[in-house]
């Protein structure tokens, strides 16, 4: 049954994958069509051709790379940087409910600071170059990997850590053989809503002043009145926020192979 | 030999789930501890571990009191609690960390054939079934050659089927290695097809009724004579067991037990 069943199963992902893409393909046509036959103006707007030009051109001259190397650099310390943050305190605090209770409340609070609101500080702090601009994007990841990580820690099924038990586990050879195993496939999405953030953090980092990076890109077409720009940069950082995030899952698909939930059974 | 001596067991909720529990099981023996839903059997199994510890007494493993997870006691548990993130061969070494690779693959590969597992050592766990699933749970409790396993009403959760064939595989893993067997069960056929001997516990708070001896030589045909004379002298202990917590405390014997439940029945 399975064996005959799996053709036209395997036929159906690759269709719906394909599915996905009528939709914005579309779109884009019908908006090309609409400027090129002067419906619309296309000027705030522009079609999808003056957008690959725009694209082309910056990648020609190489201004692209510079911009794009620049946001991933910040992207990537700040990640990092926030993500071994938020793991270590969020190991700790799942760990341990002494260390819960005490800095559980106030990483709370300070969670609830809206983003922004951390800008004129780290500017005041750190000056308007690279540290304030990766301090927070870091601020951004950390959260979410110390949440995830802490909640994933403290919810890991007794009756296996007992496993470990029975056999004279404890501290590091526990932490290494059982918890960190047992953790594992929420700390992926943890990392994956940390990197989303970071990536979101970036933009609001780029925007306080920078002279590269794909946020200045966005100002600079702004204040100058060239949407295109402003598209081509968004469209950037959707291929690369997407792209970051397949390379962050691949590199941990290995070590989840064993799992046997809904998604892997699809 | 591990002892019970005075075993009490106290929750924190004032709960008195043990009290003066008395047993000594020898080398190599089999006893089933057997009664109802909450009348401590499994506390108890879980103070000859080391998971838990007794609020009065001690257990002891030939005189060491036994505080913590001891390495000669392994553990079976209801659920197999396989590790979902390690392959078959590879949860059923967990306790051998210290052996080398040869001799850690050797017996992994012995103990698997045994189990009539032999070529699921790179299957992960959600590839098994339950019932083969408790057969690897059992050889990982085995691999590190305890003196002494605890189970722990390990086959409850499977068919009859899967039951008996469970219970013939654990008989002939023991056969191989004498190990003492403590298994905990509300079965009364399956505490008569695995022990040599069997405690019978009432409930609230758990305490030993009476203990029986099984003298039928293996393998223990379930449709014998005796094997149903037995089945219902012990259902008799039970009914006494809760008879006896449950209203006035009357001492009477087993035979008087039995004779009391035939009237019920």
């Amino acid at each position: 049954m399975s064996g005959a069943g799996s053709t036209p199963r395997a036929a159906n992902v690759s269709g719906s994958a394909y599915l996905g893409l009528l939709l914005p393909v579309a779109l884009a046509v019908l908006w090309e069509a609409a400027v090129a036959l002067g419906l619309v103006s296309g000027r705030l707007m522009p079609p999808p051709s003056r957008i690959a030009a725009t694209l082309y051109d910056l990648a020609r001259d190489g201004d692209l790379f510079v911009h794009i190397g620049a946001t991933l650099w910040r992207v990537a310390l700040g990640f990092v940087l926030g993500t071994v943050a938020g793991t270590l305190i969020g190991a700790l605090a799942g760990y341990s409910a002494v260390v819960r209770r005490i800095v559980d409340p106030t990483l709370q609070g300070l969670r609830a600071v809206p983003s922004i609101a951390w800008v004129p500080l780290f500017i005041l702090w750190l000056g308007i170059f690279e540290e304030s601009k990766v301090t927070l994007i870091a601020v951004g990841v950390f959260f979410p990997v110390y949440l995830g990580v802490m909640g994933a820690f403290a919810s890991v099924d007794r009756k296996i850590v007992e496993v470990g038990r029975m056999f004279r586990l404890k501290g590091l050879a526990l932490v290494r053989r059982i918890l960190l195993p047992a953790i594992l496939p929420a700390y992926v999405i943890a990392l994956r809503s940390g990197l989303g953030l970071g990536w979101m953090f970036v933009v609001a980092a780029e925007f306080m002043g920078a002279s590269e990076g794909l946020g200045y890109l966005l100002v600079d077409g702004q204040q100058l009145g060239k949407p295109d720009q402003i598209i081509a940069a968004i469209l950037t950082f959707a291929v690369l926020g997407k792209l970051t995030d397949y390379l962050l899952v691949m590199a941990f698909a290995p070590f989840l192979r064993w799992q046997d939930s809904f998604a892997s059974s699809q | 030999m591990i002892t019970f001596d005075g075993i009490g067991k106290r929750y924190a909720n004032q709960t008195q789930a043990l009290e003066g529990i008395n047993l000594s099981v020898g080398d190599g023996e089999i006893i089933a501890i057997l009664g109802g839903s909450g009348c401590g059997k499994s506390t108890l199994l879980r103070l000859a571990s080391g998971l838990d510890q007794p609020t009065a007494g001690t257990v002891a493993l030939d005189g060491t009191a036994i505080r913590e997870p001891h390495p000669a006691i392994g553990m079976v548990f209801q659920e197999p609690r396989l590790l979902p993130w390690l392959k078959i061969s590879d949860n059923a070494s967990f306790g051998l960390a210290g052996l080398d690779e040869a001799t850690r693959r050797e017996r992994v590969k012995r103990v698997l054939d045994r189990i009539g597992l032999g070529g699921y050592g790179d299957a992960w766990p959600r590839e098994l079934s339950g019932g083969q699933a408790q057969r690897v749970a059992i050889a990982r409790a085995l691999v590190p050659q305890p003196k002494v396993l605890l189970l722990d009403e390990p086959f409850s959760a499977l068919d009859p089927f899967t039951r008996a064939s469970l219970q013939e595989a654990l008989l002939s893993l023991w056969a191989a290695q004498k190990p003492t067997l403590v298994i905990v069960t509300h079965d009364i056929e399956e505490a008569i097809v695995l022990a040599d001997r069997i405690a019978v516990m009432r409930p609230s708070p758990g305490r030993i009724f009476t203990e029986i001896k099984v003298d039928l030589p293996r393998p223990r045909a379930r449709l014998s004579d005796e094997f149903i004379a037995l089945e219902r002298r012990i259902l008799a202990a039970l009914d006494g067991s809760l008879s006896e917590a449950g209203g006035e405390r009357k001492s009477y014997g087993v035979d008087e037990a039995a004779a009391a439940a035939a009237h019920w029945w």
